[in-house]
């Protein structure tokens, strides 16, 4: 299984937004009437939560895919999907932190719904990497990370909708039917960001998935060469025996 | 709260997109380890290969 194609093009297209949107942040878009330059960090904290959340959702999909099919490609692709949405997920926590106390004058507030149900989505699937590694049997180990990336992943959306039908006490509502009135240069801005950084989450994506499937590639052809005697069974990874 | 002044809020900003930049360094840098890993792996199988065709070579002669 190839899951290299279309990297260096993925990998092209990522640096040039990334870099294209943080000069639109700092050259075009202008400071907000309300925060001021502090608003700065709406453009790299909003895109990493978004996409976060999406690679989590994304993370369940792969999940009923592996429970359909049983194919372990399918598993590894929810694995990585996840791993790399808890590190932007700590991205969020932290820029979000840095901006909060910026503009609230604290590091974190423990009323406001916002911050809280992030803080309840991460820690959850904080959970999954020790539930995945602390099986042994690696189909069983698959099986049941797929459910919790399922049921995980089915929270999401749910968390988010009850967040947005909660009252906010101080984090703004940004992308509201009503409330969503940002100017247009703002607004491009913001969608070059969003854009970017979904890039960047499908690189780091294919990135991790072809380097795990040349190391499970590798030592399958280790096993051949040296007889399976010669080495131990990959109890504790999350890399199948073979895809 | 009042918007912070330039000279106050700027190194919250510098601080945010540092802090996004150096998560994705760590990243990218733990992945080209493990492929620095991969490489140093494909170097030892190569071995392994060659050394058993000389053997069966030798074996044959």
């Amino acid at each position: 299984m190839t899951f290299g194609r279309g990297l260096r093009a993925l990998s092209i297209a990522s640096a040039a937004l990334i870099t294209g949107a943080f000069a639109l942040v700092f050259f075009y878009a202008p400071n907000d009437a309300d925060q001021g330059f502090i608003q700065k960090i709406f453009y790299v904290h909003v895109p990493m939560a978004i996409v976060a959340l999406c690679g989590f959702v994304a993370g369940g999909i792969y999940g009923i895919k592996h429970l359909r099919s049983g194919d372990r490609a399918d598993d590894l692709r929810s694995y990585v999907a996840i791993h790399i949405s808890l590190v932007l997920a700590v991205g969020v926590l932290v820029t979000g932190s840095i901006w909060a106390r910026a503009a609230w004058g604290h590091w974190w507030v423990w009323d406001e719904p916002t911050l809280v149900s992030f803080l309840i989505v991460f820690l959850l699937y904080a959970c999954y990497q020790p539930l995945r590694f602390s099986i042994e049997d690696p189909e069983r180990q698959a099986r049941y990370a797929s459910v919790f990336a399922i049921v995980a992943g089915a929270f999401v959306p749910l968390n988010f909708m009850a967040v947005r039908m909660a009252e906010s006490l101080t984090h703004p509502r940004v992308l509201s039917t009503t409330g969503g009135a940002m100017p247009g240069e703002m607004r491009l801005t913001f969608l070059v960001a969003l854009v970017g950084m979904a890039c960047l989450f499908a690189t780091l994506w294919k990135y991790e998935l072809a380097s795990k499937s040349a190391s499970i590639q590798l030592r399958s052809l280790k096993r051949r060469l040296a007889g399976d005697a010669g080495l131990a069974p990959l109890a504790r990874s999350a890399s199948p025996q073979r895809l | 709260m009042p918007a912070l002044p330039l000279d106050d809020a700027g190194p919250y900003v510098a601080a945010a997109y540092l802090v996004f930049l150096a998560l994705i360094l760590t990243y990218v840098s733990i992945m080209a380890s493990k492929l620095a890993r991969i490489e140093r792996e494909i170097g030892e199988l190569s071995e392994l290969v060659e050394r058993r065709e000389r053997a069966s070579e030798e074996q044959r002669v």
